[in-house]
Formats: C-alpha cells, sequence, structure tokens
C-alpha cells in the first residue's frame, strides 16, 4: 500500500506506528462525531416556514463535557507519546552496544565514516563512503550527526527515524534496523536546490556480509592514501 | 457625548485622492487592504499552479513556461533554483501579504469601529500609514522576484545558515529584499494593531461593554495584541538576517560562531502567534456568520471569549513544537509536546459551541453561512491533524513531510480562507452597497469545497508515506515513486480548484457595478454596522448608537414585529439607558 | 547578476572595440611544463551512487588533481601574461563561448580560461542533476543547476581572476577552475604538457603558471617582432 506508512525496520517504529494509529483513531473518532454531527444538524435544522430556533445561550453542563474529555484525552496522549519519546530520544537512550557512526551532511552529500576493523571512530583506520550507510541487522547504530554547511535533516522513512543535522552542533541519533535488505535515507530539511537529490543508501546486513563488507572496504582503503 | 464626538469626525473629504488613495477613512482602508492582499492571493496562487506542475509533472515543459527566463526554466521545464523559490515566496505571500492583511488589515479595520459604534479609528493616519507601509513591503517583496537570482531560497521560514549566506543559498538581493519587506511589513503591523487595540479599549459605542462585544471583535482584539507582540521579534531577527547578509555579523553562521538553532528560535517565537493570527479572526467572523445562519445566539459566548484569550495566550508558549527535530534538548520537546497538546482544549471548545449554536436552530444557508460551516468543517480536520505532531514520536516520522503541508492548508485555506469567502460576501453590501451574486457564489462554494479536499486531503497520504516537502522532483527517490499519480492527481485538482476562483473573482468584480442594490440590513443581523445604510456613510454615524444588548439575540421570545433578530442598537421599552461612566471617550 | 554580467560584457565590448587590436602574427612564447619527482597517484572516485556516470567508464575514475603525461610533463596548468602587457591596452571578446561540459560526472576540460565578458557555456551531458557553483573572489559567484541532460547555461565574468573555481554539490568529487583575463594571452597544458600563447606584442613578459596543487611559477620573457621565444616551468612532487 503505497499511500500508507512504509512497512517498519527498526526495533521502536512499531512504537511510533501504534501512536500514529492511535491517534489516527481517537481524532477518527472526533472526526467522525464531528462532521456528522454537522451534517445532521445541517440537514435537520435546515430553515422551513414555521420554524422557530430554539433560544439558548448554552449549557454549562455539555460545556464542561466537552472541555474536559478532549482535555483528559490529550494528556493521556502526552504522557504515552512521551514513553516513546524518551525511549528514542533521551539523552541517555542510546544502548551500550552500538555501532558508531559519524555521518557528516554537506550540500548535497551524506559522507559517512565508518570506525574500520577497530570498532572505534577517531582513529586511524576509519574510512569515509559517501552516500552509502552500511548496518548490521539487529545492532544498534548510534549516528553521531554533523552538518558542514546548513541544516539538513537525516530522515530514513523505514526505520522511523528523522534527526536535523545542525552546523556548529553535535547531534547524536540512535535507531536499530530489524530486517536485512535496502532501504533510503532522504534529506528532509530545504537545505539547497539540491536538496531533492541528496539522498543516499542504507544497506542493513548480517554481520557476516558486513564484515565482508569492511574487510573489503579496510583494504581499499590501504591502497588509495 | 455626541456634538464633541461630531466635532472630532474629520470632514468627508472632496478630492479623489484624499477619498480613495490618501484616505484616513478606516472603511476606505479597509476596501484598499481588500484589493490588494486579493492581489498578493492571486500571485501566491499562481505560484502555487507552477508548484504543482512540477510536482505532478516533472521534468516536463510547464504550459506558458517558455516565457519564463533561463535563470528559472530551460525549455520550459522549471529549474530547481526557481522551484525553491515558488515554495518560498508562495509562503512568504500567502501567509504575509495575503491572509494576514485580508483578515486582519481588511476586517479588524472595517469591522473594529463598525460593530463598536465608534466614527473611525482612535488614530485615522496611523491607520493609513498602516496600509501604505503594507503596500510598500507587498511591493518590495514582488520586487524580489525579479531581481538578479531571483527571490529567496530557503523557504518562508528562511532557516539559517542557508538564508545568511548567498554561498550556500546562491541568493543575494532576493534575501536582502525579503528581510527589508519583513521589517516594512511588521512596521504596518505593529502600527495597526495599536490602533486596534486602542479603538477597542477607548472607542466603544454606550453600553458596548467588553461582553457585548461580537466574538470577532474579541478575536480581532487579541489578535492584535498578538501581532504587536509578535511581529517586532521576527523584525529583529529579520534585521539581524540582514546585517548578516550586509554588515558582515554572523549572528547565525555557526563557521563564525554564531547560532544555527538562534534563528528558529526567533522565528518560530513569532511564528506560533502568528498562526493564531492567521485563525482567530476567522473563527471569530465564522462565529457571527454562524450564528446569522442558524437564527441562534452563539453557544456559550463567555467560553467562546475565554477560548480564544487561552489560545492567544497559549500560542506564546507552544513555538518549540516546530523543533522537534531540530536537535533542540528532548526534554524541551516533552513540555512543548504538553503545552501544544493543551491547546487542542480550546480549539475543540470552539468547535463544539459553534456546533451547540447550530443545534435546535433554523439554518439559512446563505453563501456566508455555507462558507462558515465548511470552515468548522474544515478546521477539525486541520485541528485534529495537529495532534499527530503534536506527539513527538510521532513527528519523528511525519516532520517536514507532505502531513505538514496537508495540515497547513486545512487550517489556512480551509480555515482562514473559506472564513474569508464567507465575511468578504457578508460585508461587501456595507463596503459597496451592492450584494455579491448569492447563485454564483453558491457554485463557487461547492465546487472549491470538492476540489480543495481532493486537492489537500491526498496530500496527508503523501505524508503518510514519508514524502518530503520542498523537493523538487520526487520520482528521485524509489519509495515515493509509486506516488506519483497520486501527485499527479493533487495537481490536476489544485489546477481546477485555481481555476474555480475565477468565478469568485469575477463574482467579486462584476458585482461592484452589476451587483443588486443592498438593503440596510440584507442579512437580519444584529451587529451596529446594519443600524447604517449600505454602504457605510464616512465617519459612519451622525449620533453614535446606544447598545441594548449583546450581538447574537436572535429568535428571543418577545422579539416585536415577529422578527427572528433583535439588534444591539434597537431600544425596547424594558431597557434601560447604559450608565455614562460607559460612554466611550471621543474626541479628547 | 545575468543582467549585471551582461551589462559589463557590453561595456568590454564597447572598449575593446574602442582600443587597439592586438598585433596579429605579433611574437610567440611557447614551451612545456615539466614535473619532477614521484608521481602522485590521484584517488579513485566511488560512482557506485550514480550508475549512469559509473557505466560510462571501463576502469574506476580518478580525481584530476595532479595530472601527469607520460613525458613527464603537467597537464592542468594554466599559463598566462601576469604582467608587461601596455596598461591601456584592449582586446576584442570572443563572441565564440568557451564549453565546460558535465559528462560522466566529470568537468571537461578540468581547467580552462575564458576573457573577461567571454561566454562561458556550460552543459550537461550526464541525465542527472549537477549544480554548478562558482566561488569567486573578485567576480560574484554563481550557483546554479541542471537537472537535465542536455541543458545549457552561460554565464560570464566581469573581472579578471585566476582562478575561480567551480564545483558540483551533488558530487563532490568534481570541481574544475576558469582563469578569467583581461587579454587572450593564456593557455592551459594538455596530454603533452605544451602550451603555446600567439600574438603577443613587442614586450617584456612575466609568464604565470599555475596548478591547482602546485600553486605557482613564473618566468620572464622578452620578445620582439615575430619572433618565437620558450619558457620552461618546472613543478615538483611535494
Amino acid at each position: 500500500m503505497p499511500w500508507s506508512l512504509p512497512p517498519a525496520a527498526s526495533t521502536f517504529a512499531g512504537d511510533v506506528d501504534f501512536m500514529f494509529w492511535l491517534i489516527l483513531v481517537i481524532t477518527g473518532i472526533a472526526f467522525v462525531i464531528v462532521e456528522a454531527g454537522l451534517l445532521w444538524f445541517v440537514w435537520k435544522y435546515r430553515a422551513r416556514p414555521g420554524r422557530q430556533a430554539h433560544y439558548t445561550h448554552g449549557s454549562t453542563k455539555a460545556e464542561v463535557v466537552w472541555t474536559a474529555v478532549p482535555a483528559v484525552t490529550v494528556v493521556v496522549l502526552g504522557i504515552m507519546s512521551n514513553g516513546i519519546w524518551v525511549k528514542v530520544k533521551g539523552r541517555n537512550s542510546v544502548p551500550p552496544d552500538a555501532m558508531e557512526v559519524a555521518v557528516h551532511a554537506k550540500q548535497f552529500e551524506w559522507n559517512v565514516t565508518y570506525p574500520g576493523p577497530d570498532g572505534t571512530l577517531a582513529t586511524g583506520d576509519d574510512f569515509t563512503v559517501r552516500n552509502q550507510l552500511h548496518l548490521v541487522v539487529n545492532r544498534p547504530v548510534k549516528a553521531h550527526l554533523s552538518s558542514e554547511d546548513v541544516i539538513h535533516s537525516f530522515f530514513i522513512p523505514d526505520f522511523r527515524i528523522k534527526q536535523d543535522a545542525v552546523p556548529g552542533m553535535q547531534i547524536v541519533a540512535w535507531f536499530q534496523p530489524t530486517r536485512t535488505g535496502e532501504f533510503e535515507l532522504a534529506c528532509a530539511e530545504l537545505c539547497g536546490h539540491g536538496h531533492y537529490s541528496m539522498g543516499a543508501r542504507v544497506f542493513v546486513h548480517t554481520q557476516e556480509d558486513y564484515d565482508a563488507w569492511l574487510a573489503e572496504r579496510a583494504a581499499a582503503q590501504e591502497v588509495t592514501p | 457625548m455626541t456634538s464633541v464626538a461630531a466635532v472630532h469626525t474629520h470632514d468627508a473629504p472632496m478630492s479623489f485622492w484624499r477619498k480613495y488613495v490618501f484616505s484616513t477613512d478606516h472603511k476606505i482602508i479597509g476596501i484598499q487592504f481588500l484589493f490588494v492582499s486579493l492581489f498578493f492571493l492571486l500571485v501566491g496562487g499562481l505560484l502555487a499552479m507552477q508548484i504543482r506542475w512540477q510536482l505532478g509533472f516533472p521534468g516536463q515543459p510547464m504550459p506558458g513556461g517558455g516565457i519564463l527566463p533561463e535563470t528559472m526554466a530551460s525549455e520550459g521545464i522549471l529549474l530547481p533554483e526557481y522551484y525553491v523559490q515558488l515554495v518560498s515566496m508562495h509562503g512568504t505571500f500567502m501567509v504575509f501579504f495575503a491572509i494576514m492583511p485580508l483578515l486582519v488589515g481588511v476586517y479588524a479595520n472595517f469591522l473594529i469601529p463598525l460593530k463598536l459604534g465608534a466614527h473611525d479609528m482612535a488614530f485615522p493616519r496611523i491607520n493609513m500609514a498602516s496600509f501604505w507601509t503594507a503596500f510598500l513591503a507587498g511591493l518590495i517583496m514582488l520586487a524580489s522576484l525579479f531581481v538578479p537570482e531571483g527571490a529567496i531560497r530557503s523557504g518562508w521560514t528562511n532557516y539559517v545558515p542557508l538564508a545568511a549566506r548567498p554561498d550556500y543559498s546562491g541568493v543575494t538581493w532576493g534575501q536582502i529584499l525579503w528581510c527589508i519587506s519583513i521589517v516594512v511589513l511588521g512596521l504596518s503591523s505593529v502600527l495597526g494593531s495599536l490602533n486596534y487595540i486602542t479603538t477597542v479599549i477607548n472607542h466603544r459605542a454606550p453600553g458596548m461593554t467588553w461582553f457585548r462585544m461580537p466574538l470577532s471583535v474579541w478575536a480581532l482584539f487579541i489578535t492584535a495584541i498578538l501581532g504587536v507582540l509578535a511581529l517586532p521579534v521576527l523584525q529583529g531577527a529579520a534585521i539581524m538576517l540582514l546585517f548578516d547578509q550586509t554588515l558582515g555579523t554572523h549572528f547565525f553562521d555557526p563557521l563564525e560562531g554564531g547560532q544555527a538553532l538562534l534563528w528558529q528560535h526567533l522565528f518560530w517565537f513569532f511564528g506560533h502567534p502568528e498562526v493564531y493570527i492567521l485563525i482567530l479572526p476567522a473563527m471569530g467572523m465564522v462565529s457571527d456568520m454562524i450564528a446569522n445562519g442558524s437564527r441562534k445566539p452563539i453557544f456559550g459566548y463567555h467560553s467562546m471569549v475565554f477560548a480564544i484569550i487561552a489560545i492567544g495566550f497559549l500560542g506564546w508558549i507552544v513555538w518549540g513544537h516546530h523543533m522537534f527535530m531540530s536537535g533542540m534538548n528532548p526534554t524541551l520537546g516533552s513540555s512543548f509536546m504538553i503545552s501544544t497538546l493543551v491547546i487542542a482544549v480550546p480549539s475543540a471548545i470552539k468547535t463544539f459551541n459553534w456546533m451547540g449554536t447550530m443545534w435546535r436552530g433554523n439554518l439559512r444557508f446563505h453563501v456566508p453561512m455555507l462558507n462558515a460551516v465548511a470552515f468548522v468543517a474544515m478546521f477539525v480536520i486541520g485541528g485534529l491533524s495537529g495532534v499527530f505532531m503534536a506527539a513527538t514520536p510521532v513527528d519523528m516520522f511525519i516532520h517536514d513531510t507532505y502531513f505538514i503541508v496537508a495540515h497547513i492548508h486545512y487550517v489556512l485555506f480551509g480555515g482562514s480562507l473559506f472564513a474569508l469567502f464567507g465575511a468578504i460576501t457578508f460585508w461587501y453590501p456595507k463596503m459597496f452597497g451592492r450584494m455579491m451574486n448569492q447563485r454564483w457564489g453558491k457554485i463557487h462554494f461547492w465546487l472549491t469545497f470538492v476540489f480543495y479536499n481532493l486537492t489537500f486531503f491526498p496530500m496527508h497520504n503523501l505524508g503518510m508515506a514519508g514524502h518530503m516537502r520542498r523537493i523538487y522532483d520526487p520520482t528521485q527517490y524509489e519509495f515515493l515513486r509509486p506516488l506519483q499519480p497520486l501527485n499527479e492527481f493533487i495537481s490536476i485538482s489544485a489546477f481546477a480548484l485555481f481555476a474555480v476562483q475565477l468565478i469568485f473573482a469575477a463574482n467579486f468584480l462584476l458585482s461592484l457595478w452589476k451587483g443588486e442594490k443592498a438593503p440596510q440590513n440584507p442579512w437580519e443581523d444584529n451587529g451596529l454596522e446594519w443600524s447604517l445604510p449600505s454602504p457605510a456613510p464616512h465617519g459612519n454615524w451622525e449620533r453614535v448608537p446606544t447598545v441594548y444588548r449583546g450581538p447574537y439575540e436572535f429568535s428571543a421570545p418577545g422579539t416585536p414585529g415577529g422578527r427572528d433578530y433583535l439588534p444591539q442598537y434597537e431600544r425596547l421599552p424594558t431597557d434601560r439607558e447604559p450608565a455614562a461612566a460607559l460612554a466611550p471617550a471621543l474626541g479628547d | 547578476m545575468r543582467t549585471v554580467a551582461t551589462i559589463a560584457a557590453a561595456i568590454a565590448v564597447g572598449l575593446a572595440c574602442a582600443g587597439p587590436l592586438a598585433a596579429q602574427g605579433g611574437a610567440t612564447i611557447t614551451g612545456r611544463v615539466r614535473f619532477t619527482g614521484p608521481k602522485p597517484t590521484n584517488p579513485t572516485i566511488d560512482m557506485s551512487e550514480e550508475p549512469q556516470c559509473k557505466a560510462k567508464y571501463q576502469t574506476p575514475p580518478r580525481a584530476e588533481t595532479v595530472v601527469v603525461n607520460p613525458n613527464g610533463t603537467l597537464a592542468n596548468v594554466f599559463v598566462y601574461v601576469k604582467s608587461g602587457l601596455p596598461a591601456d591596452a584592449k582586446y576584442p571578446t570572443p563572441t565564440t563561448p568557451v564549453v565546460i561540459d558535465q559528462d560522466g560526472c566529470h568537468y571537461r576540460p578540468h581547467v580552462l580560461g575564458v576573457m573577461v565578458g567571454q561566454q562561458l557555456e556550460i552543459r550537461n551531458s550526464d541525465p542527472l542533476l549537477h549544480n554548478i557553483k562558482a566561488r569567486g573572489t573578485a567576480n560574484r559567484g554563481f550557483n546554479i543547476s541542471q537537472p537535465r541532460a542536455g541543458m545549457k547555461t552561460t554565464r560570464t565574468f566581469s573581472r579578471p581572476e585566476v582562478m575561480v573555481a567551480l564545483e558540483c554539490n551533488v558530487h563532490g568529487w568534481m570541481n574544475a577552475y576558469v582563469g578569467v583575463l583581461p587579454h587572450p594571452f593564456f593557455a592551459v597544458t594538455g596530454t603533452d604538457g605544451a602550451f603555446t600563447i600567439k600574438g603577443l606584442p613587442p614586450g617584456t613578459y612575466t609568464l604565470e603558471a599555475w596548478h591547482e596543487k602546485y600553486g605557482t611559477r613564473t618566468a620572464t620573457v622578452t620578445v620582439t617582432g615575430t619572433e618565437t621565444k620558450t619558457a620552461e616551468f618546472t613543478f615538483a612532487a611535494q
């Protein structure tokens, strides 16, 4: 179904989707009540000869009800949302065993720096690949987002993750892919006239495939200084 | 009292220039705003059509695109740098030069003195200055489309550092002119708002207590307070951006120690109250029209007033919800989420009260009523879709997608613009002395309603599929290619929607000469403005009317003459004269 | 930008007509740009994200930072007369544009020269988006895009500048350099490392050779009549 949420492929994508559908159901009920009510009133109370409108200035009881019900609903939605929010974006939410990558955005490219065979960033065996994000399935990823020039936004629809990359700031985003395959990374924040072409591919490998890719890359890295 | 007021009233000017151009008459100024803003509405619409062409038919030459210079299009195919200008200027024109002046410039000017029983604004000359500065700002903004490199390319929000550095955006003059125009427009808005606030506080007719004011005036009053507080923030930010462009400051350039997020905080600290500037007056006028069309008092008048005040207040503490993904502290995200969700409550109150007003009414479906009911129906969709964005985890997915585009158009088109179609029709007789054609008004309404929904509702689906905003060619992404038929459908609907507006334009213009002569009170309404002939004369009243009751006394038992409306100015034998202390301080 | 440039071009043409034309058949300076030391390897470019560009290459494409010819000379060196021309001399602006093509996600040529006011025609032979960002200091930069194959855009520069850098922000590896001069006495070394500057009036000239990595070298040459003199430049590996 191309007109709906894309298939989920990360650990918290299910939570995000649940919140989406829950809000859709709740707002859907409100929507039906209001629109059906309007239609019904429009039909039932249309002007006819001899009709007289009912003279009233309101009803405190009714108003209390339709103040309290939305208020309670939104507070509950807020509390539920906040739980997921803290889990995804909270300061201490990044899983400790996450694989680290540095994603440096510039007009109009994503430069991804990998930690190399030693598994640690900012060491001599790091290497950078343009517009390709290679990940391991079921392994959390800690992405250090930075920007060369303007604000970009790191957006992988299938993972339900979005985070701006802001020049002058170091921002961490984490996520954990749950399916192998190829996905798309897009820039979601207008970053200039080439914004629309600032896409990259995300490859989620099994551990073995990733290791093979890493070895190949690291080898290529040593040949070209 | 009235004699003093009569002395204060400036004499009816004689020359054409003083009467129609450099007029200090609040009604003429309102009409000037109306024509100018409708022109900019057309400009914004034309830009939107080009956006929709590119999105529906990317890479195909646009019909008529051959006339565009090579900096904008190559053999009719729009260029990306022109596309981002289109997106940026569509937003700029619609927000700053169409919807805001249509609601505030036109109706705060026209309605506040007429509905409160004043001869004119508190400061008529400042009022004139307010229009001419707005006009100047509009011309500057329009000019920015035609300077070398064209207009801004960073969206109407002008996020920095893209907007701050020409080497990132590729635009210099357009950006400078944008900043200057916004500073001038802010001046206009402050001048106007101070005037509206002063007039509402000081120039109410005898008996026009605060809680006898029509909701339109309440909404315009709160809007004016938002305007006078919010626009200077944007002005300040625009001046800083201008200095970054011209004087070599680095407020917004992180490479030189500036702050990228500073702009967003300043912009949205203005920007969110601005959103309510763009909807509150519509809510107010819709309240007037729904009460009139339902022939019933507004349901819960006091809670409607308090809801307007609550929205006006809460509007100041929700700006961070535009920045959930910006790298702002996530704890701030949580608090902004709560304040944003809370603002749904006064909106819900208003919606249910409008429904309550229609409940057991005697509904007259004149054109203003049709548009007002459509406002409620569409505003509900825009309001409910806002809940998705307010929920931070959901926003993580739909932020910067077409879901947001759908939301803002449901509020600003489905909301504000439908209200305006109603309001223009409703007060047209008092402006021009003639009626707009009802049959064509209804045809325009139904076609607009249908094509509007066909255009904007599917955008929710685009957003759900992850379709980003402001992208020139969605087919660049594999996951967006299956959506192209939907994009095409939306574009065709949008073209039809635009075409249908020609009916409105024709009806509006032709009715100026051909319209049926308007009676004094064509809608059988209660407001003070209907005690005047149509069109309302210069200086409004020889003798300011006295107000005996609230504005929504429809179908009250015991109304004389078998009428179902009882105007505010009509004295019944049982009415007492208001205390002198309530009389406005005119002429001092 | 366009209008400014067009006006500047119009003025340049006007002045050129008024001033004395370059002597036909004047002196010639020719020579070669040598390279000494170990030949550096340019890094390969990973174009796997742009299959349409990648398909245009048999072997993995490399950057063109240092192109050393088999005969030990250096290509892509911009050689021009830096000083020595009469201060008031004006030279006609050629009406034919200089072409730079974007082909296989590369600028071709990599280094080129134009005269002030002469048209630079930018072409896109790739079926994808390139943007062309010119970073000038004396000249106003520009930043334009060409989303489709076959697109052509012309730009002019209004002031002399060595060099105006061109770059594509979609493909970070793409760059080119444009030397903008008020006279026609410039050349770019090719696969043989040779350059020839013709039609010089008698005088003593300072020639400069510019390379994107190794900087500049200068040489002074005095010519009279229609003679041909040689000038040699040498860049050493760093």
